[in-house]
């Protein structure tokens, strides 16, 4: 592994951590305080101003902070041994992120395959049947154990609709970051540009589509966070799904500002490329949700 | 702290020369050193203050009868302790130990992202800042156990069990940052020269162990945030009514739960790798053989976390599955042991506290893993579960395991951190107590627990007094004698023998060719590894 061994760039002193850690504990400390306040249906509830308060010195850390590692990348401190190091730092960050996914689909595939058929009588344990007598186990759950409880869906969502637009767009948009980062590789810069900013239009189409089928299910649908595991599923599966949509869009932009810039050239662009490590994963996640959600 | 003295000598840059003075260095900080000290005491910090609770729980269990404690309190102090000693206490320790000398061991001139180690490192006290302030409100804290099964912690839970899931969220951000900080250092910081198969033992355990972290750590995130929107925002992830399974709680926990009891001891097996050849003055026996054991351990902790629930009510293939996945960890583990073994064999051996610690460290995890393979044991588990006699196997491994491994590596290393020689009648004082505390309090309670007193109850049947009370006096011996180890750190650190760049006569590796106390910096120009 031994290549040049330069000096490795070691960071003086940073205020940046700090506030990073303000900042987070805030916000979240604000959070489950309103939440509190929420479910005890208190009227009034100081979480939102804590939250906000921490969201600013977030968005403060994060303004500044990567302002500071952009500006020493350009100052010419990182070596290439730096750089092995974002890129195992990023990969290595990206794994957790399928942990994340790996616990909800593993929630799914196991109510499907295991705890639901046994709560509709089947296989050793089918004593829970006894809990709700009657009780048919179908995906989509149309019909909750208790309907009271949990008012379940008249109907989900289609995969051949919305879905399948969506997972077009989104499959696209991985192709099209990818001649964005050849176009950077050969120094076109022109190209880089437009197929960057393909990449965002069609990031923010696949959003508000998303946004369309919400609204759809809700109101058309009454496909609910509260009506039973399919509802439940269903939006912490896409939901966090469209929240690193929402992420990776973002971090997609800036770096379509910092090109505008005149940032990166066709050797270093780790930020660049990272963030489409990034886009790519996002994509591969959705594949496995347009299979096991939307289409088996 | 003043472990850190100025040095003149180094090859760093120009603009940052030794530490910052004050307050400052601490919070801005990005060395190791400086880092990994924090860690450490943090660590420390959180061992009295999750020790102080088992005091509480130990107090109260000394006679049969309720009477010191609400039953409420002590629901609460059983959960708080096991969430502060696993999350608070030993995790935090080893990541300490990693960010001091793994990039010594490896010749690295600090860690590979400095930044965010800082940032790992901060994160830790604002959660546990969170979550210990809830034992002040009204409703009080989390009681749910340090395993928060659902529907105790999402039905039945008091309203705090919002800030644990979003304390659980800090701590879960700050060991991924932490871990993959560890996993870019070694895997990109090694000295020219220093294979992979040419690593300490110590950085290899971490170097998985970081691994199982980064793997599991959001399986626990995903966990806690199925439980935030069950209690808030109706989903039914774990209520049947819904379509959902309780037990699905179970499974997803245990995912996470297993690794983490291997995430608390694999740094402790290569802590141990380390000192053992240095006290036996022969190199490790079978080093090949550690890596790859420690390899398997952390494979096979993936497929076992069922041996949790095999009352809950699972198929018996699962439950003969699961069974017989975890017997097989006894394989690489038993390994482990026997080279430690044959590492002593016929060494020239001499009992300093490291190896003291080291050396029950072997015989006491042993016997933890011993009740872990009866507890294997499928159907004797529906005698032994939420008995006393799980009590006594997660404390045989965790305490003499992972405490003990600390503990070594504290004496191991505090003349390099410090620069100064440790007081050793003192450390040998401290390690016979804290052996014959952790004894007493712990083997009684394999016997209370075959004979069924079920774990985390306030009160118990008249025919367990005589041992409890036992436990109790142990648990209180073991206690006191971590005030001592506090005192014997703040003494070093002020004063002492002055150390040698190499105080082990048989120790080995990177850390001992530089000076003691280590230098601000170390390894600026990396060293070559022959
Ligand atoms: C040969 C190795 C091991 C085996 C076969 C084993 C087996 C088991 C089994 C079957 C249980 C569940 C008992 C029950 O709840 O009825 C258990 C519990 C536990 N084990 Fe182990 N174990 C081993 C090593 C370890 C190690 C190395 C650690 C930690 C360093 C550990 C920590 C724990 C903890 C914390 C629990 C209890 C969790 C709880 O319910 O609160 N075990 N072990
Ligand atoms: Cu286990």
């Amino acid at each position: 592994m031994s290549q040049t061994h330069e000096q490795y760039y070691v960071p003086a002193q940073s205020k940046w951590p700090i506030i990073a850690t303000i900042g987070l504990s805030t916000t979240l400390y604000g959070l489950g305080a309103w939440f509190n306040d929420l479910s005890a249906e208190r009227a009034e509830s100081n979480g939102p101003l804590i939250m906000f308060v921490g969201a600013l010195f977030l968005a403060y850390m994060l303004h500044g902070w990567f302002a500071d590692v952009i500006r020493e990348s350009r100052g010419g401190l990182y070596s290439a041994q730096m750089d092995r190091s974002f890129r195992w730092g990023m990969s290595w960050f990206i794994f957790s992120e399928v942990m994340f996914f790996v616990a909800f689909f593993g929630a799914l595939f196991y109510v499907r395959t295991i705890s639901g058929p046994w709560l509709g009588g089947e296989g050793d344990k089918g004593v829970t049947n006894m809990l709700w007598e009657g009780f048919e186990f179908t995906w989509p759950l149309l019909s909750n154990p208790d309907n009271k409880l949990f008012p379940p869906p008249s109907a989900v969502i289609d995969a051949w609709q919305l879905p399948l637009i969506n997972t077009i767009l989104l499959v696209t948009s991985s192709f099209t970051v990818t001649f964005a980062h050849h176009a950077l590789k050969k120094n076109k810069r022109g190209a880089l540009k437009a197929w960057l900013a393909v990449t965002l239009v069609l990031a923010v189409a696949f959003l508000a589509l998303q946004v369309e089928e919400y609204i759809f299910a809700y109101q058309e649908l009454g496909l609910t966070l509260g009506s039973g595991i399919y509802g439940a599923t269903f939006f912490m599966l896409t939901g966090f799904h469209g929240a690193h949509v929402t992420m990776g869009a973002i971090i997609l932009a800036v770096m379509l500002v910092r090109i505008m810039k005149g940032h990166f050239d066709a050797e270093q662009h780790f930020g660049f490329e990272a963030a489409s490590w990034y886009w790519h994963f996002v994509d591969v996640v959705w594949i496995g949700l347009f299979i096991f959600v939307y289409v088996l | 702290m003043s472990a850190v003295i100025d040095h003149t000598a180094h090859a760093g840059h120009d603009h940052h020369h030794g530490p910052a003075k004050g307050l400052m260095r601490w919070v801005l900080t990005t060395n190791h050193k400086d880092i990994g000290s924090m860690y450490l005491w943090f660590s420390f910090i959180m061992f009295l203050v999750g020790g102080s609770m088992a005091m509480v729980i130990r107090a109260e269990l000394f006679q049969p009868g309720m009477q010191i404690v609400e039953p409420e309190f002590f629901n609460q102090m059983t959960t708080m302790h096991g969430l502060i000693m696993v999350f608070g206490a030993v995790m935090p320790a080893f990541v300490g130990l990693a960010n001091w000398m793994i990039p010594l061991m490896i010749g690295a001139p600090d860690m590979a992202l400095p930044r965010m180690n800082n940032f790992s490192f901060w994160l830790l006290p604002a959660a546990f800042g969170i979550l210990l302030s809830t034992l002040f409100t009204e409703a009080g804290g989390p009681n749910f156990g340090w395993t928060f099964y659902a529907p105790l912690s999402t039905t039945y839970a008091p309203e705090s069990v919002t800030f644990f899931i979003f304390g659980v969220h800090l701590m879960g951000v700050s060991s991924i940052m932490g871990a993959i900080n560890v996993v870019a250092t070694i895997l990109n910081l090694r000295a020219p020269g220093m294979t992979l198969m040419k690593m300490p033992l110590f950085v290899w355990t971490w170097l998985i162990t970081a691994f199982l972290l980064i793997a599991v750590m959001p399986v626990l995130a995903g966990c806690v945030t199925m439980m935030l929107m069950d209690i808030h925002f109706g989903t039914s992830f774990f209520s049947a009514a819904g379509g959902g399974d309780p037990v699905l709680f179970q499974h997803v926990f245990w995912f996470f739960g297993h690794p983490e009891v291997y995430i608390m001891i694999l740094p402790a097996f290569g802590a141990v790798s380390a000192i053992i050849p240095a006290f036996a003055r022969k190199p490790l026996f079978g080093y090949t053989s550690m890596v790859y054991a420690t390899a398997s351990i952390a494979f096979l902790s993936f497929i076992v976390w069922a041996h949790h629930m095999f009352t809950v009510g699972i198929p018996l293939t699962g439950e003969l599955f699961f069974m017989y996945a975890t017997m097989l960890i006894a394989v690489p583990t038993g390994v482990k042991v026997f080279n430690w073994v044959s590492t002593m064999w016929r060494g020239s051996m001499t009992f300093e506290a490291p190896m003291l610690f080291a050396v029950a460290f072997v015989i006491l995890f042993t016997i933890g893993g011993f009740s872990g393979l009866m507890l294997a044991i499928a159907p004797a588990d529906f005698q032994y579960h939420d008995t006393y006699f799980v009590v006594a196997h997660f404390h045989y491994v965790l305490v003499p395991g992972a405490i003990f491994g600390i503990f070594a590596s504290a004496y191991f290393w505090l003349p390099k951190w410090t620069g100064h020689m440790y007081d050793e009648v003192l450390a040998k004082t401290h390690f016979w107590m804290s052996f014959i505390g952790m004894n007493l309090a712990f083997f009684p309670m394999h016997f209370v627990g075959l004979a069924g007193m079920p774990r985390r109850i306030p009160d118990y049947n008249l025919q367990f007094a005589d041992f409890n009370m036992i436990s109790s006096i142990g648990a209180f011996t073991f206690g006191a004698s971590q005030l001592l180890f506090l005192f014997i750190v703040i003494k070093c650190i002020r004063g002492g023998k002055p150390a040698p760049a190499k105080p082990w006569d048989g120790a080995e590796g990177l850390e001992w060719s530089v000076p003691s106390p280590a230098p601000y910096h170390t390894f600026s120009t990396p060293p070559e590894v022959k």
